[in-house]
């Protein structure tokens, strides 16, 4: 099979390209969009290394599995949170969402 | 390594992944970057499925591509003011693209063997698995039954659902909009409110 560290680089790839997304992007849903991909880098990291290091043992993908739960319940939340500002204020442009800021 | 078909699969998915996730956060109209999304995730489920996960591979495709990004465009759809953008990204950028590639290059330092390569004694972690065991052939089996074995995974399991329902009444309640909201004077106009609630 392919060595572990290149799945591992990909992971690492996919991460900062989200991490990029989630600093620069001024679009709240695109800034979603990329927190998508961050918990995906990290669940390839935790398939291969489920794969490599201990196949027998389910864990890893047990793991993977409850990080699309939670990837599924903070798109839901974080849309719908997006929705209701876009209601009140007009904009999903995330500087201009700065009430709280003093 | 000689280059074998697997090598091959798995260097196309990998191009896949990370040339969609680029265009996700570099392209202009957000509707594209949800498409591009969807791509990304397919080669993800494409390496799920090299690394011998079916079933995350399936899942994968049926709750990030079929739901999560459908979501998306859901969202995309309802705020429409994704053509009136000039500018997609802060005017900081460089200091992102810095900070990510600082990462980038400190991962790849430690977690491949780049470094002996070079000589820093030290750096590597260990990953250069080439062999691993054989997956059991009933690790599907045992990743159901592990979810509702009390001794196993069972708790982490009903959380998760509680975790699901709540974001669903939360998200309900956050949308849902009654008729006489007293809020109603920080919208700007109240005619101008498209009625699209549901």
């Amino acid at each position: 099979m392919v060595p572990l560290w290149m799945y591992l680089v990909v992971a690492a790839g996919l991460f900062c390209i989200g991490l990029f997304g989630v600093l620069t992007r001024r679009n709240a849903i695109a800034i979603l969009m990329s927190i998508e991909l961050m918990l995906n880098a990290v669940n390839i990291n935790l398939v291969a290394f489920w794969r490599y290091q201990t196949p027998d043992k389910i864990g890893g993908q047990v793991f993977a599995a409850f990080v699309f739960v939670v990837a599924a319940a903070e798109a839901v939340v974080g849309l719908a949170l997006i929705l209701a500002i876009y209601r009140r204020r007009r904009t999903v442009i995330a500087e201009d969402v700065d009430m709280l800021k003093w | 390594m000689e280059i074998t078909v697997e090598a091959i699969v798995f260097l196309v998915f990998s191009a896949i992944t990370l040339g969609g996730a680029l265009q996700v956060v570099l392209t202009r109209n957000l509707f594209h970057a949800a498409l591009y999304l969807m791509l990304s995730l397919f080669g993800v489920a494409g390496l799920f499925v090299l690394l011998t996960a079916p079933f995350l591979a399936g899942a994968q495709v049926v709750i990030y591509i079929g739901a999560i990004t459908i979501l998306i465009i859901f969202a995309i759809m309802l705020t429409p003011q994704v053509t009136r953008v000039l500018k997609v990204h802060h005017t900081q950028w460089p200091v992102a693209l810095a900070l990510a590639a600082l990462l980038f290059v400190g991962l790849v330092w430690t977690q491949t063997p780049l470094a002996d390569e070079l000589g820093a004694d030290g750096w590597s972690a260990d990953f250069t698995v080439e062999d691993p065991a054989d997956v059991p052939a009933d690790s599907l089996t045992d990743l159901g039954k592990s979810l509702v074995d009390p001794e196993r995974y069972m708790l982490p399991f009903e959380a998760a659902s509680l975790l699901l329902m709540a974001a669903l009444i939360g998200a309900v309640l956050l949308v849902n909009r009654p008729d006489d909201n007293p809020d109603a004077e920080a919208a700007p106009a109240a005619g101008a409110r498209p009625d699209q609630s549901g």
